[in-house]
C-alpha cells in the first residue's frame, strides 16, 4: 500500500512541550488507531493533521506532496477532514440542511428543497441511516443519531484521509455496526482513517495499524494482529493495569439511602432500591434507559412525578425538590457532562474545588482564603490532580485531571451518598486508576455510591452490586458473583423487547 | 509529581492588572492629546470637573459591573435614576425630609425597583434585557408621575453633595469611591462574590452543585438598583433639581464604561476597579473632546469609536491570554 501521510518530527509547544518529535505513516485504505492516554498528544496530532493546529516543528507530506494546511478548510479542500468529538451541528437546522450546509442546492438565492432533501437521503442512505428523516431538526434527533449526522457530513464532498475521534462514545451498537461497514466502504476507497477511541476492543476490531503515544512521544506502532488489549495499554501507561475483576464484595453497611417508586413520565418507571453505605452500587443499561435521569430525579435536578428518597434510617421521606436540598442532606452528583454540567470550566482548580462547600472556607460571608488554599492544595494532591498550581483553570487540564476537580469537589462537601454518572468517560486509564482508588476509599469511609457507567466490565470490576435498567424500569439488581457479561446483557434489553410486544400488540 | 509553578496566578494577576494598566495608558495618553490641543485642559479645574462629574455613573456603574457578571443586564437604570431622584425631591420639598433620610427613601426606591427586576427575571426565567427594558419605561414613567412631569427644584439642601469638600473633591465623589473599593471586595473576597462569578460562568453547573442562584440573581439586580437610586441623587445634587427626564440615556454610557473596563457582557468576568477606570476613560474624553470645542455629533461619534476600540482591544487581550 502507497503512503498517503507521512509526518517527520512533529511537535507542538504551548506553554510546555505536548507533542515532540513524532514521526508516522498513514497509508492509503488503512485503518490507523491512534491511542494514548488524555494528554498523550493524540488530540494535538490529529488537530495538526486536519489543519486545525499549527505545527511547532516537522513537516507533512500529503500523497508526496509538501502538505501545510493553513486552516481546517484548506485541509477539507485537500481531502482530510476530521470529525471532532464535540458535535458542530446547528441544532435548529434540519439534518439536511446541516449535511450540505456549505453547498445548500438553490435557484436564484432560494433554497430548492426537493433536491436538498433528496442528496441528504442518499448521503444518509450511505451510512445506514435511511430510516432518518432528512426534514427534521437535528434538536429532534438523539445524541447518537446526531453523531451519525456530523459523521456523515464529513463524508460530503471529496475525502483522502479522515480521522474520526471517538466517533462511538454516544453511540448505540447498531449504529456503531453502521459505522464500520461504512469505515470499511471509505477504506475498499482508499480512504485513509486516523481512528481515535478508548475503547480497545473496537480498536482490535477495525483498525490495521496501532499507534500508541505517551507524554507527546510516539511509543510504537504496529499491526494490531500484533498486539493484545493489555500489551497495547502497557505500551500506553508504561505499567500494568489491574483489573480487579477477583476484587471481594465490599462489607456493607446500613442502608444509606431507600429510593421507593422514582417516576417520571415513561423516561423513569417506578425504580425503587436500597443503597448501603460502604458499597458501590453500579447503575447498568443502554443509552437512553434512564439511568442519568433516575439520578438526576433522586439529586433533585429534575421534577418527579411520583416517588420517594429516604436517607439513613429515617422512615419519612427526605425533602429532596433542588439540588440544593440534595447537597444540603449530603447527596453529591458527580454530572454526566462535566464540561456544561459539572465545572465552571475558565475559573480555576481552586474556585471549582470548593464551590458546593463555600461555608467551611467562609466566616459570616467572608472568604478565608488561606484556609481555602491549604485545603485545594491537599486535596490537589490527594487526588493528584496534574496541573500548575491551584489557580490554573480547569480548561487547561486534561478530561481525567477535570474530573479529579469534580472528585476533589465532593471530597470537600463530604457528603454520604454520591452519585456519579459516567464517572471516567472520556478519562485516560492512569487517571481511571485514580478514581477508582477514591471511589475505594470513599465506599471504605463509609460512604454509599451508586454509579452509572456504560462499561459493563468497569461496572463488574467496580461495584459490589449492579442494578440494571431498561425502558425506564429497575428490571433487576445482580449481587457480586451472580452477574455474567450476557445476563446483565440480557437484562438491559429485556423491558425494551416486552414494550415493543406491547407496542405491537396495541397496534394490533 | 511535578513542583507545582504558580504560573497561572502570575499569569491571571498580570492579566486583572493588564486591563488598569491599559486604561490608564489610554487615560495618560488622552489627557496629553487634549493638554497639547487645548491650553486650558491640563488645569485643575477641569479635573475637579470631571471628578464631580462622575460620582453618578460610577457608582451606577458598580451596580452594572455585578449584573453583568451574572450575565444579565439592566437597561432600566437610567429611569431607576430619575425616579430615586424624583423620590428624594419629594421627600425633601413635600415632606420636608433632611437628606440623608431622602437619600435612604431614594436608594430605597431603587432597592425595590431592583428587585422587582431580579424576581421576574428568575420567577419567569426572562432575559433580563427585556424585563430591564420594560422596566426602563415604567421606571420612567413613575418619575414622571412623581414630578408631576415638572423638574422639581430643590436647591442648596441637596447641592453640597456634589459641591467640593476636600481637595476641590465633593462629597459624592468620596462615597463613590467608597463603594467601588467595597464593592470589590464583595466581589473578590466573599461568598456572594464567589456566587455570582460562578453563576455567570455557568449558572447549571452552580445549581448542580447545591448553589441557588435564584436569590443571589435577585440580590444582584436589587443592588444594582440600589446603587442606581444612589447614582440618582448625585445626578440631583449636581443638578439641583429632581428632573423627570434625569438620566436619560444614562443606561448606554454605564454599560459603555463597564465594558471598557474590561467585564465581559458573557459574564463570569469583571472587575469593580476596572470599571471605574472605565467610567474615567469616558469622562475624561467627554470634558476633553468639550474643552477642545468638538461640537456634539462629532463627540458622540469619537465617543462611540472609543467604546468599540476599547472592546476590540480588551478582547484581543483575552483571546491571547487563552491561547498561551
Amino acid at each position: 500500500m502507497n503512503v498517503l501521510l507521512k509526518g517527520t518530527g512533529l511537535g507542538k509547544r504551548y506553554a510546555t512541550p505536548v507533542l515532540a518529535d513524532v514521526d508516522f505513516e498513514l497509508r492509503a485504505g488503512e485503518v490507523l488507531a491512534l491511542t494514548g492516554e488524555n494528554g498523550a498528544g493524540k488530540s494535538t496530532l490529529s488537530k495538526i493533521v486536519a489543519g486545525l493546529v499549527e505545527p511547532s516543528d516537522g513537516a507533512m507530506w500529503l500523497a508526496g506532496q509538501p502538505y501545510q494546511p493553513s486552516s481546517r478548510k484548506h485541509a477539507e479542500r485537500l481531502g482530510v477532514r476530521m470529525v471532532l468529538q464535540e458535535l458542530s451541528l446547528v441544532a435548529s437546522l434540519s439534518v439536511a440542511e446541516n449535511l450540505l450546509l456549505d453547498r445548500l442546492p438553490s435557484r436564484a438565492g432560494f433554497i430548492r428543497h426537493d433536491v436538498l432533501n433528496r442528496e441528504a437521503a442518499l448521503q444518509m442512505a450511505m451510512i445506514g441511516l435511511q430510516d432518518i428523516d432528512p426534514r427534521l431538526p437535528v434538536s429532534a434527533l438523539g445524541v447518537g443519531h446526531q453523531q451519525m449526522v456530523e459523521i456523515a457530513r464529513s463524508l460530503v464532498g471529496e475525502c483522502s484521509l479522515l480521522i474520526l475521534d471517538e466517533p462511538t462514545a454516544t453511540l448505540t451498537s447498531r449504529e456503531i455496526d453502521h459505522l464500520f461497514e461504512q469505515i470499511a466502504r471509505l477504506k475498499a476507497r482508499g480512504v485513509g482513517i486516523v481512528y481515535i477511541s478508548h475503547r480497545l476492543d473496537e480498536l482490535q476490531q477495525i483498525a490495521d495499524r496501532v499507534m500508541v503515544l505517551r507524554d507527546g512521544r510516539h511509543i510504537d506502532t504496529r499491526p494490531m494482529r500484533e498486539l493484545t488489549q493489555s500489551d497495547i495499554v502497557q505500551r500506553m501507561v508504561g505499567h500494568d493495569v489491574h483489573e480487579g475483576l477477583d476484587r471481594e464484595r465490599r462489607p456493607a453497611g446500613a442502608v444509606a439511602m431507600k429510593v421507593r417508586g422514582m417516576s417520571r413520565g415513561t423516561v423513569v418507571r417506578d425504580a425503587s432500591f436500597s443503597l448501603h453505605a460502604g458499597e458501590v452500587l453500579g447503575l447498568a443499561g443502554l443509552v437512553g434507559s434512564g439511568r442519568t435521569e433516575l439520578l438526576r430525579l433522586i439529586y433533585g435536578a429534575d421534577r418527579k412525578d411520583s416517588g420517594d428518597v429516604l436517607l439513613g434510617d429515617s422512615t419519612t421521606p427526605a425533602k429532596i425538590a433542588t439540588p440544593v436540598q440534595a447537597v444540603r442532606a449530603g447527596i453529591g452528583l458527580v454530572t454526566e457532562d462535566r464540561k456544561s454540567q459539572g465545572l465552571l470550566l475558565p475559573l480555576s482548580i481552586r474556585i471549582n474545588t470548593t464551590l458546593a462547600q463555600l461555608k467551611t472556607i467562609a466566616r459570616g460571608g467572608w472568604l478565608k482564603r488561606t484556609d481555602e488554599r491549604r485545603e485545594v492544595e491537599r486535596l490537589r494532591q490527594l487526588l493528584r490532580v496534574r496541573s500548575d498550581s491551584i489557580e490554573q483553570p480547569v480548561n487547561q487540564l486534561s478530561g481525567g485531571n477535570q474530573q479529579k476537580v469534580v472528585f476533589a469537589r465532593w471530597l470537600h462537601r463530604d457528603c454520604d451518598v454520591l452519585l456519579l454518572d459516567e464517572p471516567t468517560r472520556g478519562v485516560d486509564i492512569g487517571a481511571r486508576a485514580d478514581i477508582y482508588a477514591q471511589m475505594d476509599r470513599l465506599a471504605a469511609a463509609g460512604k454509599a455510591l451508586l454509579m452509572v457507567s456504560s462499561d459493563l466490565r468497569e461496572l463488574m470490576s467496580v461495584c459490589d452490586r449492579i442494578a440494571v435498567m431498561s425502558a425506564g424500569r429497575l428490571v433487576r439488581i445482580f449481587e457480586r458473583g451472580e452477574w455474567t457479561q450476557q445476563l446483565l446483557l440480557e437484562a438491559a434489553f429485556s423491558a425494551y423487547v416486552a414494550t415493543e410486544s406491547a407496542d405491537r400488540a396495541m397496534a394490533a | 509529581m511535578k513542583n507545582p509553578k504558580p504560573i497561572s496566578l502570575q499569569a491571571s494577576v498580570t492579566s486583572a492588572l493588564g486591563t488598569v494598566v491599559g486604561l490608564l495608558v489610554a487615560l495618560v495618553l488622552m489627557v496629553a492629546l487634549f493638554s497639547s490641543l487645548s491650553q486650558y485642559f491640563f488645569t485643575g479645574d477641569t479635573f475637579v470637573t470631571i471628578a464631580n462629574d462622575i460620582p453618578a455613573v460610577a457608582v451606577t456603574a458598580v451596580g452594572m459591573t455585578f449584573v453583568l457578571i451574572i450575565a444579565g443586564i439592566d437597561l432600566s437604570v437610567g429611569s431607576v435614576m430619575a425616579l430615586s431622584a424624583a423620590a428624594a425631591g419629594i421627600a425633601m420639598l413635600q415632606w420636608h425630609w433632611p437628606l440623608l433620610p431622602a437619600m435612604g427613601l431614594a436608594m430605597l426606591t431603587g432597592l425595590i425597583v431592583g428587585a422587582i427586576n431580579g424576581t421576574v427575571t428568575v420567577a419567569w426565567r426572562l432575559p433580563s434585557f427585556i424585563v430591564t427594558l420594560g422596566m426602563l419605561e415604567v421606571a420612567r414613567g413613575a418619575a414622571y408621575i412623581a414630578t408631576d412631569s415638572r423638574t422639581q427644584y430643590i436647591g442648596s439642601k441637596i447641592d453640597w453633595l456634589g459641591k467640593p469638600m476636600l481637595a476641590g473633591l465633593s462629597p459624592a465623589f468620596f462615597i463613590a469611591l467608597a463603594i467601588v473599593v467595597l464593592a470589590q471586595i464583595v466581589l473578590t473576597r466573599t461568598v456572594f462574590g464567589r456566587c455570582m462569578i460562578g453563576i455567570g460562568t455557568n449558572e447549571e453547573a452552580m445549581r448542580l452543585a447545591g448553589v441557588d442562584p435564584r436569590p443571589i440573581k435577585i440580590a444582584v439586580f436589587a443592588i444594582a438598583g440600589l446603587l442606581a437610586g444612589l447614582g440618582g441623587v448625585f445626578l440631583a445634587s449636581r443638578l439641583e433639581a429632581a428632573d423627570p427626564n434625569a438620566g436619560s440615556g444614562a443606561e448606554l454610557v454605564v454599560i459603555a464604561s463597564v465594558v471598557i473596563g474590561g467585564t465581559s457582557l458573557m459574564g463570569g468576568r469583571g472587575s469593580v476597579v476596572s470599571t471605574f477606570f472605565g467610567v474615567l476613560v469616558i469622562s475624561v474624553l467627554e470634558a476633553g473632546l468639550a474643552q477642545i470645542g468638538a461640537s456634539e455629533p462629532t463627540k458622540r461619534i469619537i465617543t462611540g469609536c472609543v467604546i468599540i476600540i476599547a472592546v476590540v482591544l480588551d478582547t484581543l487581550r483575552e483571546r491571547r491570554k487563552k491561547r498561551v
